[in-house]
């Protein structure tokens, strides 16, 4: 296998500083080994990419599949159930042919049109959020108030679900994300228990349809698009796993990132109409993202001039990608009136996120509801003591413990 | 002496843009329609509806912006100056 590592193999993910900080071998890897041999948790071995323009072009490009049920490819846990990347019968709905279909399906309920009509209802959940903080008083961790809970709220106004029912919906997601935080038995507890749920769910609103995307997909009759219900629940899953921790953990990092240095914080307050480009800059400044994105090669490729076998399993650092100096301007500072953006949180490509639109207004929302009720909010231990979330597929913060 | 003429306002500057979308590539994620929403929308499916080929000169720049931000690289432009 063509690698310059030989030397050494890196564990994936590399361990960081701390919370805010990269991991300090990414410049030598984006400068000198962009395709990098990488050990995963499983023992399994990997290709990590960190340089933007390689990773764009993987991401964009079919030959590189989702698929990493596929017979050699790298488990990317030590679990051994595998983690959410493994699920054969979902991949099967989410890559290929089938891919495109399902995706206009949903898409319909995630457009700017669809998302900005619920911006309302995403206010109310905020503001009633941040009036249980501040009623509990300071210090209070932001993420357990708001962060946590906020997705997981719209998530079940989107599917349907009662409100009661929403503590349940926030277990299961966190337990189906899990690598390491959970064990086997208790991650095959939660997908059992969230597949019952939503099989129940389903019939309910067969019988009872409301305004919601999983009514709505059940309104499709196109013998081609139509679900089965095991594919409905795949979907429902999909968009829990996908739109929750992400979004939680990524609202608790964008606070932490913005309170870390008062000189942001002000900026803001100064001028909010630089909460959408913030909101962009955070997200790509964002050392601690997670696994990234992982691809398994069904044919020969050319990357960075390095021929890649197939049967390989790119890691592709997002992160890593959005610090490269070749594609933004001063990449290490973090300028928030920094335009245009072209960050790959969201991934690129034709699976590029397909919730992007709500995360953004998420995190807009959520933003721009504490400048104007909490300016004098600030973080409550220094930023080097924020204590990581580790275990789970997506990177993300414990706590964020904030006073005002 | 003659002065210079000048174009009228309202008229379309004389930088024209000439705006193309792949509804191919185009994977709906809408970040168009947040950077530049009076030249961009989406059909109900997610796929971009482009509401101008080619703007006036002050949507240049969120116009710019949304072919630079789409994760699809689904926008081209043709700039001449």
């Amino acid at each position: 296998m063509s690698t310059d590592t030989d030397d050494q193999v890196l564990s994936y993910p590399l361990p960081a500083p701390s919370a805010l900080e990269p991991p300090p071998e990414w410049v030598q890897l984006r400068e000198r080994c962009p395709v990098a041999h990488v050990r995963l948790a499983s023992g399994d071995s990997a290709m990590m990419l960190t340089r933007y323009a390689d990773i764009r072009q993987v991401l964009s490009d079919p030959r590189f599949t989702r698929d990493l049920s596929a017979d050699g490819a790298a488990r990317t846990t030590a679990n051994e159930g595998g983690s959410a990347f493994e699920n054969a019968e979902a991949a099967a709905l989410v890559s290929g042919e089938r891919h495109q279909s399902w995706r206009r399906l949903v898409m319909k309920w995630f457009t700017a049109k669809q998302i900005l009509a619920m911006q309302q209802r995403m206010e109310t959940m905020v503001n009633s959020l941040v009036d249980d903080m501040v009623a509990k008083g300071a210090p209070a961790d932001l993420l357990a108030s708001v962060g946590f809970p906020f997705p997981v709220w719209v998530i079940c106004d989107l599917l349907g679900i009662p409100d009661i029912d929403r503590d349940k919906l926030a277990y299961w997601s966190n337990t189906m994300l899990s690598m390491t935080q959970y064990t086997q038995q208790e991650i095959d507890a939660a997908q059992l228990e969230f597949r019952q749920y939503m099989t129940a769910h389903i019939t309910s609103k067969r019988d009872n349809p409301g305004p919601d995307l999983i009514s709505e997909l059940l309104t499709v009759v196109d013998e081609g698009q139509r679900l089965t219900e095991q594919e409905l629940i795949f979907t429902a899953q999909g968009i829990l796993v996908a739109g929750h921790e992400t979004t939680s953990n990524m609202i608790g990092k964008m606070m932490a990132m913005l309170l870390a240095d008062r000189a942001r914080w002000e900026q803001l307050l100064q001028d909010p109409a630089l909460v959408r480009t913030a909101v962009e800059e955070a997200l790509r400044y964002d050392a601690n993202s997670g696994f990234g994105l992982p691809r398994f090669l069904t044919h020969d490729a050319e990357i960075a001039g390095h021929s890649v076998p197939r049967g390989t399993t790119l890691v592709c650092s997002l992160s890593a990608a959005n610090r490269d100096e070749r594609a933004f301007e001063r990449a290490d500072a973090m300028d928030l009136t920094r335009t245009p953006n072209p960050h790959l949180a969201f991934g690129a490509g034709p699976h590029s996120c397909v919730g992007q639109t709500l995360a953004r207004t998420e995190l807009q929302t959520v933003l721009t509801l504490l400048l104007r009720r909490l300016p004098t909010l600030a973080l409550a231990v220094p930023p080097d003591a924020l204590p990581r979330r580790t275990g789970l597929l997506v990177g993300g913060l414990e706590q964020v413990l904030v006073r005002w | 002496m003659t002065p210079r003429p000048t174009s009228a306002p309202g008229q379309k500057a004389s930088s024209p843009m000439r705006i193309l979308v792949d509804l191919d590539k185009c994977c709906g994620a809408g970040s168009c329609v947040l950077a530049a929403p009076r030249v961009f929308d989406q059909r109900d499916d997610g796929i971009v509806l482009l509401l101008d080929e080619s703007p006036p000169e002050d949507l240049h720049k969120a116009v710019r912006e949304a072919a630079a931000v789409c994760p699809a690289s689904a926008i081209t432009l043709e700039e001449r100056d």
